[in-house]
Parts: C-alpha cells; sequence; structure tokens
C-alpha cells in the first residue's frame, strides 16, 4: 500500500499531465487512499506507468555471458522499464514449448520485473517450418517472431501469417527486404561511399513493408513491425492503417536519437540493425511518433561482448543495449520539444500493453501498479562501465544526458531505488 | 616541411600542406632512386613490418623496397598464411606484433576501417596500405605526384577516373585528394558500380565514357576487380570493354595532351587497350610505380620523423 504525494501524473490514456497524488491498493491503482500506506513524497518529481519494452533479448539460453535474466531484469530495473517482452533469437532459439518454458521458469526465479516471452515463428527461425504456435501460445507466448530473420519465401510467410491468425496471435516482423539487406553495415548515402561500408538502400524497408502489407490484406494476420525507420516507408503503413488492417510499427530508440554520421570512425557500438538512418529519416520517424503513426518506442535492447565488438565494423556484431538508456534518450525527444511526456509514454508504456492485451501502461484505478518515477531534468553523463547489464555495449557512453529514474515498482513493490 | 600526422590512415585527416610536404619529399626521393647510391639512412635502426591480410605483390614490393632504401629493417608477413586462419583476433595479432617493438607498421586488410582499429592498439605509426572498399592513401598520393610531374601543377585540372568506383579504396583517396587540391572530377561508370551519394562529393558523375572524357586533361583507369564481383554487376566482360574499355576512339575526346594512369595490375583489354597502356606519350602507368616506391619512401620517413619526435618528447 503506498501513497505518491505531490507527484506529477503523466498519463497517455488521457494524454494530460498533472500534480497530484496517486494511490496504490493491493499493487493495483486505486482512486482512494488506503489506511496506513507507506507515503512517498515525489517532490515534484513525474510518475509514469512503468515502460513495456517489446524486442528485449535476453541471452539465456546460450550466451549467459552477454546477459542473464538476473542482469537485464536489474538493468529493466534500473531503466524504468517494468515488463520485458523477450526476444526468441537466443541459442538454441525459443522455438518449442519446452524451451519457453525454460525461460519462463528462469524469469520467475531471478527477475525483479516482469517477463513476457515471445516465440520464434519457424522453427530454428529458419523461414521453413512453422513453429508450435498453438503450444506456445498456451505456454505463454504473447508474439511470434523471427526477429531480423526475414521468412524469405513468401509461401511460408503466407501459411505462418494464416496459421496465426486462426489462433489469434501477434506476428512482429522485420521488414527489411533480405536480399538488398544481406552484408549491409550502413545506409547508403555519402557516408557509407566514403567509409567504404557495404550498404543497403533504404528502399528494402519499403519493399519488405510492402509485401508484408499484402500478406496481412491477404490472411488477417494481427501484425506489429519491430522497427520502422524511413521516411518513405511511412505513407505505406499510414495507407495500411487507413485501410483497416490490424498493423502497428514500432521504432528503436536509437533510430530516433542517432544517425549514420555518428558510426564516425567506425564505432561497432553504433552498429545496428537495421543500420542508422540519414537525419531526414530520423526527423520522419520522430514525426510519426509524435503524430501516432507510429506507435511504440522499444530498446531492441543487444548484449554483445567486447570481443564481438572490437572487430572490423563489418564484421562486427549488431545490437546495442538498451534497458537503461531508453528513457533517458527518448526523453532527449521531450527536451527538444519533439513530443510532450504524454506522448512519449503512450509510445513506451500504453502502446506496448495495448498491443499485448495487457492492463498496464495506465494510470487509472485498477490497472497493475507498475510505476516510474523520474526527474526529467537531472543531467548525468552516462558511463557504460555503471550499466546493470553484463555487455556494455552501448552508443552513449559518454554522452550528456538528462532524467534520472528515482524509483521503479512492478505490482506495487518497489525494484528500483531509495528515496 | 609540415606534417602532423602520427599514422598515415587515409587522405581523409591530411591538409593540404600535409599533402605537399610528402610530395615535395617524395620529389627527393625520386631523385635519390635515380642516383647511383640509391641509399639514405633516415629509418637506420628502425624496424618496418608490412603486414598483408589480403595478396599483393606490388604494394607490398614497392613498401619493401622504400623502406630498405631507407636503412629500416623490413619484415614482410603474409597474414592470410598465419594465424587469422587459427582464428585469432586482428586486435590479438596487432598486440602480437607490438610486443616486437615495431616502428613503422604497413598494413593492408579486406574491411574497411580495419587498418584504423589497428593503429589504436599499437605505438608505432601505421601506414594504411589499403582497407576494404575505404581508403589506399599512398596510392593517392603516388598519382598525386605522378600527376604533378607529368602536368607541372596538380590543381584546376579536369580529372576522370573511371571504372569499378563501387569496389575502389584507390578511387576514394583520389577523389579526396584531387578535390581537397581543387581539381574537377568526374566518376565514370556503369551505375551499378557508382556508389551512392558521390554527386555530393563535387563530382559529376557520368554513366557515358565519351562524354565524360570530354577535354580531360587527366584518365585515370581503374582495374576491374573481379575478385570482388559477387556476380552481376556488369554483363560481360566483352561489353565492359566495349562500353568503359579505354581505346584509342574513346581517349580521343579527352584533351590532345591528356595523360592515362592506371594503379595497375591492368587486365588488358577488359579495362584498357594494350596499346594505350603501352604508349609512351600518353600512358605514365611506368611512372606511377616508380612514383610509388619514393612517395612511401617520404611518408615512412616523415612519420618516423614525428614517431623520434614523440619519444624523446615522453623520454
Amino acid at each position: 500500500m503506498i501513497t505518491f504525494r505531490n507527484a506529477r501524473l503523466i498519463d497517455p490514456e488521457t494524454g494530460e499531465e498533472r500534480q497530484g497524488d496517486l494511490h496504490v491498493v493491493d499493487g493495483l491503482i486505486s482512486d482512494t487512499p488506503a489506511p496506513g500506506a507507506e507515503v512517498i513524497d515525489c517532490n515534484g518529481a513525474c510518475l509514469a506507468p512503468g515502460i513495456v519494452d517489446i524486442g528485449v533479448k535476453v541471452c539465456e539460453p546460450g550466451e549467459r555471458h552477454k546477459e542473464s535474466f538476473r542482469s537485464a531484469g536489474l538493468a529493466a530495473a534500473a531503466g524504468g522499464v517494468t515488463t520485458m517482452v523477450t526476444r526468441p533469437d537466443t541459442d538454441p532459439p525459443i522455438d518449442s514449448p519446452e524451451t519457453l518454458e525454460f525461460v519462463t521458469r528462469r524469469a520467475r526465479e531471478v527477475s525483479p520485473v516482469r517477463v513476457l516471452p515471445m516465440a520464434a515463428l519457424t522453427k530454428g527461425r529458419a523461414g521453413r517450418e512453422m513453429t508450435e504456435i498453438g503450444f506456445l501460445l498456451d505456454a505463454g507466448a504473447v508474439a511470434f517472431t523471427d526477429c531480423d530473420h526475414v521468412i524469405e519465401n513468401t509461401k511460408v510467410a503466407q501459411r505462418c501469417f494464416m496459421y496465426a491468425r486462426s489462433l489469434g496471435a501477434l506476428v512482429i516482423g522485420h521488414v527489411q527486404e533480405p536480399g538488398l539487406s544481406k552484408g549491409a553495415a550502413a545506409t547508403s548515402g555519402k557516408f557509407a561511399s566514403l567509409r567504404g561500408l557495404p550498404w543497403v538502400s533504404p528502399m528494402a524497408e519499403r519493399m519488405g513493408l510492402d509485401r508484408d502489407i499484402a500478406l496481412i490484406e491477404m490472411t488477417g494476420v494481427r501484425y506489429h513491425i519491430d522497427q520502422v525507420t524511413t521516411a518513405r516507408a511511412l505513407p505505406a503503413l499510414e495507407r495500411a492503417k487507413e485501410n483497416g488492417f490490424d498493423i502497428t510499427a514500432g521504432v528503436s530508440i536509437h533510430h530516433l536519437t542517432l544517425n549514420e554520421l555518428d558510426v564516425a570512425d567506425y564505432r561497432t557500438f553504433f552498429k545496428v540493425k537495421p543500420p542508422l538512418r540519414a537525419e531526414e529519416d530520423r526527423k520522419a520517424v520522430v514525426a510519426a511518433v509524435a503524430s501516432g503513426l507510429i506507435d511504440i518506442i522499444s530498446s531492441m535492447h543487444t548484449p554483445q561482448d567486447e570481443e564481438s565488438k572490437r572487430l572490423p565494423f563489418e564484421e562486427a556484431a549488431s545490437g546495442a543495449v538498451g534497458l537503461e538508456t531508453l528513457l533517458p534518450a527518448a526523453l532527449r525527444l521531450y527536451h527538444a520539444g519533439e513530443m510532450d511526456l504524454p506522448t512519449l509514454f503512450r509510445a513506451l508504456s500504453l502502446n506496448p500493453a495495448k498491443r499485448l492485451g495487457l492492463g498496464q501502461g495506465r494510470l487509472s484505478a485498477g490497472a497493475p501498479a507498475d510505476l516510474v518515477l523520474f526527474d526529467p531534468d537531472a543531467p548525468f553523463v552516462l558511463d557504460r562501465f555503471k550499466l546493470n547489464s553484463k555487455s556494455k555495449n552501448t552508443p552513449f557512453d559518454g554522452a550528456r544526458m538528462q532524467g534520472r529514474v528515482r524509483g521503479t515498482w512492478v505490482g506495487g513493490a518497489r525494484v528500483f531505488g531509495d528515496a | 616541411m609540415t606534417f602532423r600526422q602520427d599514422h598515415l590512415l587515409g587522405i581523409e585527416p591530411l591538409a593540404q600542406d600535409e599533402i605537399l610536404s610528402i610530395l615535395d619529399l617524395a620529389d627527393d626521393y625520386v631523385a635519390l632512386s635515380r642516383s647511383r647510391e640509391k641509399h639514405a639512412d633516415a629509418l637506420r635502426g628502425l624496424t618496418q613490418i608490412n603486414m598483408f591480410f589480403e595478396n599483393s605483390t606490388r604494394t607490398q614490393s614497392s613498401f619493401e623496397l622504400a623502406g630498405k632504401r631507407l636503412g629500416a629493417d623490413v619484415m614482410n608477413m603474409s597474414m592470410q598464411a598465419s594465424s587469422i586462419k587459427k582464428g585469432e583476433t586482428l586486435i590479438d595479432t596487432a598486440l602480437t606484433l607490438n610486443a616486437m617493438r615495431p616502428d613503422l607498421l604497413v598494413v593492408r586488410h579486406p574491411h574497411s576501417g580495419a587498418v584504423d582499429l589497428l593503429a589504436q592498439k599499437v605505438n608505432c605509426a601505421v601506414l594504411n596500405a589499403g582497407d576494404g572498399r575505404h581508403e589506399h592513401p599512398t596510392q593517392a598520393l603516388l598519382d598525386a605526384l605522378t600527376i604533378r610531374r607529368a602536368k607541372g601543377r596538380l590543381h584546376r585540372l579536369n580529372i576522370a577516373i573511371c571504372g569499378d568506383i563501387a569496389h575502389s579504396r584507390v578511387a576514394r583517396s583520389n577523389l579526396i585528394l584531387l578535390g581537397k587540391m581543387e581539381n574537377r572530377l568526374r566518376l565514370i561508370g556503369p551505375p551499378t558500380l557508382m556508389p551512392a551519394g558521390m554527386s555530393e562529393f563535387g563530382c559529376e558523375v557520368y554513366e557515358d565514357m565519351e562524354e565524360g572524357l570530354k577535354d580531360v586533361d587527366v584518365v585515370m583507369m581503374l582495374r576491374l576487380q573481379k575478385e570482388r564481383m559477387d556476380g552481376g554487376f556488369i554483363p560481360s566482360e566483352r561489353e565492359y570493354y566495349h562500353r568503359y574499355g579505354l581505346d584509342a576512339e574513346k581517349l580521343a575526346f579527352a584533351k590532345p595532351d591528356a595523360i592515362v594512369m592506371h594503379p595497375g595490375p591492368m587486365n588488358r583489354g577488359v579495362e584498357i587497350d594494350g596499346t594505350i597502356a603501352d604508349d609512351i606519350n600518353r600512358s605514365v602507368i611506368q611512372e606511377q610505380v616508380e612514383m610509388g616506391v619514393a612517395v612511401r619512401m617520404a611518408a615512412m620517413d616523415l612519420l618516423a620523423r614525428n614517431l623520434r619526435a614523440k619519444r624523446e618528447a615522453a623520454a
């Protein structure tokens, strides 16, 4: 039982913020205070629904030295992420009810925040045979995705989508056309040419999206795009939404706050998939998040050890950790005047929760008390070695950021902070 | 002489005066190399290691000769044959070599940026002898020296670079250097071999060879890098030769005194006609090889001076 006093309440549901109190009773948000509740004076700090982060890679099973459920959970708690929706691109991949149960058990044992696992859409993420979508749903899979593997055979994709539709399963797709994207380390343009890096045209995203939109029209599947990162893909997304398809889109925080020039002299911590884009693309996707065309912001948390990053750029592994930097990086958009805080938390908390059919992401009575308390202005310089993640591959090392998490609660229980 | 660099990783970090310093010193070394005693001791007492992760006879021997003419102890390591096959990482290889206390490290690597990465991990001067599709600075410098000696200047020239621009580090280094020296640059090649965004570099891009060669002072041909072709960039060698191979007919569109260059090794009958390559009135391809040794001597000399100054300051 908690009563938060003097909070700046960020309510993405109403799109408003106000000063006031918030009551938590039995792990749920309540209209009325419980007698004897712990009182937390927020001193005007922001209180918002905890972040629901779709697409977190926890490297269990297979590469626990890069990230475990324990370390990822601590990082999430420190970053205000109260629900991690985990990716199945582990080794082995999460493509059977048995491996899914392992994940669920490990998560329950050691993670301080909620973990909802996703499962692969095809066995081994190989794009040939569909997984046991029904059994996996029963075992608790909240969505089905082959992550950055695209099902190249369109017939296989069609059948997977049809079958998933029959069970009402949510499919998450990576819409980078695989032929063009193969081997690419940068987005085509002056920068990639100057650095001599293998490039991919931003049109690869439009092409991949166009194919999947046609498949959605054919099959009626519930579909979410993991990342839309280019201006040219946005009109296609907008049309698909206008046509009433059950489609939503996400974008990684890195594509919202960095561009291709940040790679500079082959800095491999800036190698992500799809590659960072031109500044015009970054601006376009920021505007699309503000307008609601892009629904969800996620960290695309991808731990990589030093060895896999300390290589020539082309050979280096892709991906960046993001659980702890998601909120301060997202606040850059707020500080830059791109969007207000309720809009930001619509993309960080409310929309991902809605998409997965969860009650989180809200401050209304009856919603689970998954909350983050933060000071949006507190400045700091990020030191990657202070991150909770086992892997320290953040592109924000040494960056000046604003926004400190002061406390995180999951179901009314504090999982981070002591104030 | 002004030269402020610790490494020669590319043309991009160099200022105009630094480029001219290398070229001026290289002129002296051309004279030395043509003299009876072709030996100096600018690098005496220093160890030069040539580390080639990619096959190269020409560049490696040019660096080797340059080092030996200046009195360095030169060692060649062919890296395809050694530990890379055993799974050692680039960084570990660099650290191992660094422990042998080299002073000059000459590196060629198939991946862009690999030489930059290596330079961060060693405490000697690193020379990039070609990294992926990124840069090949000594090639651009030797080309610049050749042009300056043939044309009497290195500015306000119309220069065409023709062929496989996309896979060519030679083209990148050259267009950066020649751009810094205020020349007009044209890139000529089929669109499949042209990287994106080239017009933003201030280059004119042509798909038609005759149009592109009109009134140029310098024609730089590039090797059609067959080993880099995944297939499908061009229909066939013979169609490429027909449309983009330099022959007398196409060369007639350039200025009458235009010079013809090629970084070698040439594919005669693919990107260049044999008789053009051998025409002593037009082709400066043999001079390029000679200038290569002199430019590498100059670059290593200048880097060694900075290295010695830095070590003395630290001592």
